[in-house]
């Protein structure tokens, strides 16, 4: 351990280097618990995609002038450091794509769709986004397959007994989350690999809440894919990375066609590129990339374990104060969490929760949190959600706890 | 406090608690569904029309938070009565004044009871809220479709 890894967590030093945390909401100082929903960005990341579009703009993989090179340059290394972040074996098997979402919807065309077929079965968890829902039931729609759920506890967990029942031999594929964005579960990724592969069945990772918070080995973690956004962790929007083996992303398809991804093209046939170009047709997000292995290093300058042991206290502790709130019911009490709390307060819809806390400056998100199956799998439309990031504090904590006293003051 | 007093006035809260016209109508002629698919508010509007398009009676149900509860509410007691071409014109004036900017002056007479609502273009997140009754009774009143509304 180095020396900086060993001292201290130095939570007002770490927030000086986010400059829109300085700002003021309503003439209140910003107290920003909407983690989960995107993160905000390190002066390191908005320096570094300023810096390249100053200095060394210019399109990829296509010139020989200075610029090009020094631009394709800077977008393969920041894959490399972006393949090491998460300890892929080679940075060719890091595919840059618009973030989760797309990763999710490129693995169930290129992977899944010709491999599947009527009465196959592609199994999720009950507590998953959207997004790792909705592409697996289309896939389903166009090919006869089967959606099945593996269940969650009252606890908010995967019912481990119920996810190795649905492991069937009509099973295709896993898809499940690192950690849930509503009940912040982590769940064992290692173990659920394990269970899928006895029975020879790949499994596709979202990574979207696992990557912010949790170191990334894919390879102790076992998984065959592994996805994640980079605006959820600490980079721009609009760009974000599949992690794939390479013997499963060699047998892929193609996602889209284009340019960047051919080998060669005639009016016959084409030829398409080596990985992980295959899969990245037309002009990427190049200063995405770039700002995206900016956060990465800004993260591992950190180091992903402190900042782990930072978020899990402020959760013990968040939660030790939420729970001591009146009338206040929490979603989601699994042993291993990220910090994310959903909870209910007596009667009040969560949208008046979410506004009033507005007013008191303190941001947190209300609604469905695009897991709607989850909503109904404890009785609720709504949940009200505060997620953590290691820039957040115990002031912050409080800010939160004295805001909800005024919503059972005006809504009481 | 004032800002947060002015969104959820006494009126709102009031209506909130101890809403009015709640349940369903059992001679209700027109029915309409509502949903805001963003936060998952969720209501019924049942209203009895006449031969001569009067809105002899007018229900709600289901569940939102208190502006739109609240603003169900307040819209079933004032439309009781209405011809259905004054409540249309009820729900553009009321759409109006919570769209309007935040600098521009309510005219507080035209408002009625409504000029409670006034708070709520300061929140324009929270105008769906405001308005899914009243799209949802509009709708009711355009058809006797019961397709579910949307404010989406
Ligand atoms: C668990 C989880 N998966 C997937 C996504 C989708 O991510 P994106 O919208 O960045 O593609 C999110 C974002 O909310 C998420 O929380």
């Amino acid at each position: 351990m180095s020396q900086a890894q060993a001292a201290p967590f130095d939570v007002d030093s770490v927030r000086s280097d986010f400059p829109i945390l300085g700002r003021a909401v309503r003439d209140r100082a910003l107290v920003y618990l909407d983690n989960a929903a995107t993160t905000q960005k390190p002066r390191s990341v908005i320096d570094a995609m300023d810096r390249y579009y100053e200095e060394e703009n210019a399109n990829i993989h296509r010139g020989v002038h200075l610029l090009s090179q020094q631009a394709t340059f800077a977008y393969e290394r920041a894959r490399g450091r972006i393949a090491k972040f998460v300890n892929a074996v080679e940075s060719a098997e890091i595919v840059f794509c618009r973030g989760t979402t797309e990763a999710v919807n490129l693995v169930a065309h290129g992977y899944a769709r010709p491999r599947v077929q009527a009465g196959d079965e592609i199994l999720v968890t009950h507590m998953e986004h959207h997004s790792n829902i909705v592409p697996w039931q289309m896939l389903c729609q166009a090919t006869g397959a089967k959606l099945t759920v593996a269940p969650v506890t009252d606890a908010g967990a995967l019912d481990l007994a119920g996810f190795a029942d649905r492991l069937s031999p009509r099973t295709r594929l896993v898809a499940v989350t690192h950690a849930s964005n509503v009940l912040g579960t982590i769940n064992p990724i290692r173990q659920l690999c394990d269970l899928a592969h006895e029975c020879g069945i790949p499994v596709f990772v979202d990574g979207a809440q696992g990557a912010p918070h949790l170191g990334v080995d894919v390879q102790a973690l076992g998984c065959d894919f592994y996805a994640f956004s980079g605006h959820k962790l600490f980079a721009p929007t609009g760009i974000g990375a599949l992690w794939g083996r390479r013997e499963l992303l060699e047998a892929m398809s193609p996602y889209e066609g284009g340019g960047s991804m051919i080998q060669s093209v005639t009016f016959e046939a084409t030829t398409f590129a080596e990985l992980p170009n295959k899969f990245e047709a037309g002009t990427p997000n190049i200063a995405g990339a770039i700002g995206l292995a900016a956060a990465v290093d800004y993260l591992n300058g950190l180091g992903m374990e402190r900042i782990a042991a930072y978020e899990d206290e402020l959760l013990v502790y968040a939660t030790e104060r939420l729970l001591a709130v009146d009338g206040l019911r929490l979603f989601g009490t699994a042993a291993d969490k990220v910090a994310v709390l959903s909870f209910a307060l007596d009667a009040a819809h969560p949208h008046d929760i979410g506004t009033i806390l507005d007013i008191e400056g303190v941001a947190i998100r209300t609604g469905h949190h695009c897991a709607q199956p989850l909503m109904q799998r404890f009785g609720v439309p709504a949940m009200a959600r505060a997620s953590f990031a290691f820039y957040n504090t115990r002031r912050e904590v409080d800010a939160l706890v004295s805001a909800l006293g005024k919503v059972r003051e005006i809504l009481g | 406090m004032s800002e947060l007093r002015e969104l959820y006035q006494q009126v709102i809260l009031d209506h909130n608690r101890k809403p009015h016209n709640f349940g369903p109508l059992d001679t209700a002629n027109r029915h309409q569904e509502g949903f805001n698919p963003l936060c998952g508010d969720h209501l019924h509007v049942y209203l009895r029309l006449s031969a001569d398009d009067v809105i002899e009676d007018i229900h709600f149900d289901g569940s939102g938070c208190a502006i739109s509860k609240a603003s169900a509410s307040l819209m079933t007691q004032l439309l009781k009565g209405c011809t259905a071409d004054e409540a249309r014109q009820r729900f553009a004036g009321f759409h109006a004044m919570v769209t309007a900017d935040n600098d521009a002056p309510v005219d507080l007479e035209a408002a009625g009871k409504l000029a409670v609502f006034s708070g709520v273009r300061e929140f324009p997140m929270r105008v769906k809220c405001a308005t899914l009754a009243w799209h949802t009774m509009k709708s009711a009143l355009d058809s006797e479709a019961t397709d579910p509304i949307t404010t989406e």
